[in-house]
């Protein structure tokens, strides 16, 4: 976020000139201090706390749930067959389980919360008024939004992995193409998967910046982010509409798995890469559009 | 209107010159769809004056001060804050205007000194070497040091109102836009408000301070301007403004027909009789005159008083109306 901090900053200075008296202005802090606030906000909230242990009981769920019961080999390379051979795999089994909707549950609450559970407390008009910039609050709300999707898309899978690993161990993987892989290999595939979900949520929660310029309700943001992303599996579940599919928010999510083979097929993480950086610009300048001229009356 | 008119033209037209305004507006309007809330307003707040805007809830007082601070833009007209033109200058002009609008609102969950210090975070202007003192220092000077650990949402109606005018002293500023401050707080906090109100004008800091309780803003304030339906009636010099009311003397007496004769001797108009008592419009009529007639007379003086409008009778003149909400 220190980025945007920069270039308004140097924006500021270029604007020294045309102010008759600039002994008058204050001297300029350059500093990552409204991020942190932000991060502080999020973080330290309750309601999100509970929340992230609530992303964190599904890997634990998962782990114990296949030590305690009887193994069932046979039913295809996907992750939970694999754990026993690897308690990594639990992290891997965990996304893909909170890939659907606990995840972009989480980033829709924090992203929905962003502008409009200002808006709706009042404290929106009080930032605008210190002043923050709309385009600086809009740069460092979506960093906040960016880093807490790969927050605890990083917490699901850390949470995971220990998990995995205090109950079934590490040492070789074998990936999903039958290859073995080292160990810290392995983590390292695990690692890129987890950064390439939490890419793919941080661009959800663009989307959800944009909604959240639309209300002042926050808990109505929230809501409208998760049946965005629902609407967007069910699309991508209908066969008729393939040719939408690969537009589709949600549609790539699910090529976190080609990083576990070997060699890594990347065409289709690139192509969700892309995708997911397309859908972040977009909305990030849909919500700028909204909000930079946007009549605060809250 | 010509009232409002002829009171800036004075401003103007005497030895303030229009960089001198701390607030400055022309023409400001402000149309929400068919509604106008403010009408071609021409707010001239000179500097160092503690500027009572007034007006009934819903005259438009709230509608100026969000465009006055950027955060609705006017559908016409323009205004300057500090000699400065805004919104372009917001980002220049707004750290030096502190501000309460439409209330106070903070995070519920966080204690006044985590808030304050988050609103000081966000500014770029502010040095994070000294938040912690500048947030002590603005907890202390509205008397909420001792709950500064508090959970906002602890906080009752008074105390929140002064967290935001805590909020408002953070950084050195030369202008103050307080909507409404008194809300919410009891005689005791209204009159410690009024008093830091003044006690900041004395340091020099302009302060625009809306209200729709006359009484409560009258005593602090050098100037004052009065909106009705979204139009600026008359503004200027608190002693300018009442001037526009008439003064009566009122005489309490028990031989009210011949004080009534002695004030109609004196050239005192719209005599009026009451048991008790007599009264006149003094006009141009100097005040010591009047008892010394009396006495001179022979009539009993048991009671003598200037009565001047008050703001409430001047508003009732202006507007012809009571200081009700108008739709």
């Amino acid at each position: 976020m220190s980025a945007a901090d920069v270039t308004n900053g140097m924006a500021s200075g270029l604007n020294d000139g045309s102010i008759t008296n600039p002994v008058d202005r204050p001297r300029l802090h350059l500093s990552s201090r409204f991020l942190r606030s932000e991060l502080a906000l999020i973080f330290g909230r309750r309601r999100n706390q509970a929340g992230m242990g609530i992303l964190a009981a599904v890997p634990v769920i998962i782990a114990i749930a296949v030590k305690v019961s009887t193994p069932r080999p046979g039913r295809g390379p996907d992750f939970f067959a694999s754990i026993t051979s690897n308690g990594l795999f639990v992290a891997l089994a965990a996304l893909t389980l909170e890939l659907a909707l606990f995840l972009p549950l989480a980033v829709g609450a924090i992203a929905g919360d962003s502008v409009a559970g200002e808006a709706n407390i009042g404290t929106l008009r009080y930032l605008l008024t210190v002043p923050v910039g709309r385009t600086r609050l809009l740069a460092v709300k979506y960093a906040a939004i960016a880093i807490f999707s790969m927050a605890a898309t990083m917490w699901v899978s850390l949470v995971g992995a220990v998990a995995g690993l205090a109950l079934f161990g590490g040492g070789e993987m074998t990936l999903v193409s039958g290859t073995q892989i080292g160990m810290g290999q392995a983590v390292l595939r695990v690692l890129m998967a987890t950064i390439y979900l939490g890419l793919c949520f941080a661009s959800l929660g663009a989307i959800g910046l944009f909604v959240s310029t639309l209300t002042e309700q926050p808990i109505g943001a929230t809501i409208s982010i998760v049946v965005i992303n629902v609407m967007s599996f069910i699309l991508d579940s209908i066969p008729q509409l393939s040719w939408l599919h690969e537009w589709l928010p949600t549609h790539w999510w699910m090529s976190f798995g080609d990083l576990l083979r070997d060699p890594i097929a990347w065409s289709d993480v690139t192509r969700g890469l892309l995708t997911a950086a397309g859908y972040a610009l977009v909305f990030w300048l849909a919500a700028w559009a909204r909000f930079s001229s946007k009549d605060v009356t809250s | 209107m010509a009232t409002g008119e002829s009171a800036v033209g004075d401003v103007v037209d005497g030895d303030v010159a229009v960089g001198d305004f701390a607030v400055a507006t022309h023409g400001l309007t402000k149309r929400f769809k068919q509604q106008v809330a403010v009408n071609a307003l021409d707010l001239m707040v000179p500097r160092g004056a503690v500027y009572g805007f007034l007006g009934p809830n819903g005259s438009g007082k709230t509608t100026t001060i969000r465009m006055l601070l950027g955060l609705i833009r006017a559908t016409s007209g323009r205004h300057e804050l500090l000699g400065h033109a805004m919104p372009d200058h917001a980002r220049d002009i707004l750290p030096l205007v502190g501000s309460l609008v439409e209330g106070p609102a903070f995070h519920p969950y966080l204690s006044a000194r985590a808030n304050l210090s988050r609103l000081d975070s966000v500014d770029r202007h502010a040095d994070p070497r000294t938040t912690k003192v500048r947030v002590d220092r603005a907890l202390d000077r509205v008397g909420l040091l001792a709950a500064a650990d508090k959970r906002y949402r602890a906080y009752s109606q008074g105390m929140r109102q002064r967290l935001a005018i805590a909020g408002t002293l953070l950084a050195p500023r030369e202008l103050l836009v307080l909507d409404e401050p008194t809300n919410g707080l009891d005689p005791q906090g209204t009159r410690e408000v009024r008093h830091l109100i003044g006690s900041l004008a004395d340091d020099g800091t302009t302060v625009l301070v809306s209200s729709h309780l006359l009484s409560e803003v009258e005593q602090v304030c050098t100037h004052i301007g009065v909106m009705h339906v979204g139009v600026l009636l008359t503004q200027g010099p608190i002693a300018q403004v009442r001037a526009v009311g008439e003064t009566r003397a009122r005489v309490q007496t028990d031989r009210p027909q011949d004080a009534a004769r002695v004030l109609r001797q004196l050239g005192l108009t719209d005599v009026a009789i009451e048991s008790g008592w007599a009264a006149g419009t003094l006009g141009e009529i100097a005040a010591e005159k009047i008892v010394a007639a009396l006495v001179h007379d022979g009539v009993p003086v048991t009671g003598f008083a200037i009565e001047r409008p008050s703001l409430e009778d001047l508003f009732v003149s202006l507007t012809g109306e009571g200081f009700n909400v108008s739709g």
